[in-house]
């Protein structure tokens, strides 16, 4: 029932990722991958309220491992994120490539946090 | 500036079906290999072969030539789809948050470090294993390996 339930969350996050990712593009045609970027922070910033509501706010832990592992894993991505870095650097702009690869890492784990911070202070 | 045909709702469908076998894939990973020391491990393995599968596929899918209605939704429906569903950014950025929390600063050191530099290795590794496989097989001469070797036959 969980695997279910999962891989429909899943589903659902990869599927709010593309739809996420080609309305970016639609609104921004530089090289830099904008779009991954913003969807990774996003879904850390999600991934952050819903850690810090099961903390903070008694939400329960199945409910918290379907929507987390489900729907922001589905949304996210790691393997894009790698793809456009190495793309970047194989084009020989080697300072967007890290400022891709280290800017995601870094602007994720303060969104996460952010997240945690924000359930925190409504608690 | 975004045609219609960029939110085709059954392109959509078939990165909705892929993202349910990829995440489907990650938690069962995740189920069967709990973090150990802190490290986790499960989620590691899961972005780094993801990077490595997605780097090879794409690269695979360029080399093809021009995209075919087949290729896009090969690309769609494994690469964004499954792929992307089977590899996280989220669940990396708030178990750095997690282990900077408990001050497992060294922890949240290796792992950030082994992510980032292994997601990108692996999926280097993909792309020129892709590019190398692509080349040999469109190898001009006698050597091509979709012909047998002449003399060879019957030995």
């Amino acid at each position: 029932m969980t695997l279910l339930l999962v891989a429909l969350l899943g589903g659902l996050g990869a599927a709010a990722r593309f739809v996420v990712d080609r309305l970016i593009r639609g609104r921004w045609s530089r090289v830099f991958p904008l779009a991954t970027v913003l969807i990774n922070v996003s879904g850390s910033a999600l991934l952050g309220l819903l850690s810090g509501a099961m903390a903070y706010h008694s939400l329960a832990p199945n409910a918290y491992l379907v929507a987390s592992v489900g729907f922001c894993g589905g949304y996210t991505t790691f393997s894009t994120a790698m793809v456009e870095t190495v793309r970047l650097a194989q084009q020989g702009d080697y300072r967007r490539s890290v400022v891709n690869a280290l800017g995601t890492l870094l602007l994720a784990v303060g969104a996460a946090a952010l997240g945690v911070l924000v359930m925190w202070l409504l608690a | 500036m975004t045609p219609a045909h960029h939110l085709d709702p059954r392109l959509v469908a078939v990165v909705a079906l892929g993202g349910m076998i990829g995440t489907s894939g990650r938690y069962l990973i995740s189920q069967a290999m709990p973090s150990h020391g802190g490290w986790p491990i499960a989620t590691f393995i899961e972005n780094v072969l993801g990077s490595f599968l997605l780097g090879a596929l794409l690269e695979a899918l360029l080399r093809h030539g021009k995209e075919s209605r087949r290729g896009r939704i090969v690309r769609l429906g494994v690469g964004t789809g499954v792929l992307g569903g089977f590899t996280t950014f989220s669940s990396l950025a708030l178990e750095l948050e997690r282990l900077l929390a408990h001050h497992a600063l060294l922890t949240a050191a290796t792992y950030a470090v082994a992510s980032l530099t292994c997601g990108i290795l692996a999926c280097l590794l993909g792309v020129v294993l892709a590019a190398r496989h692509h080349q040999w097989r469109h190898a001009p001469g006698p050597h091509r390996a979709d012909q047998p070797v002449s003399g060879e036959a019957g030995r």
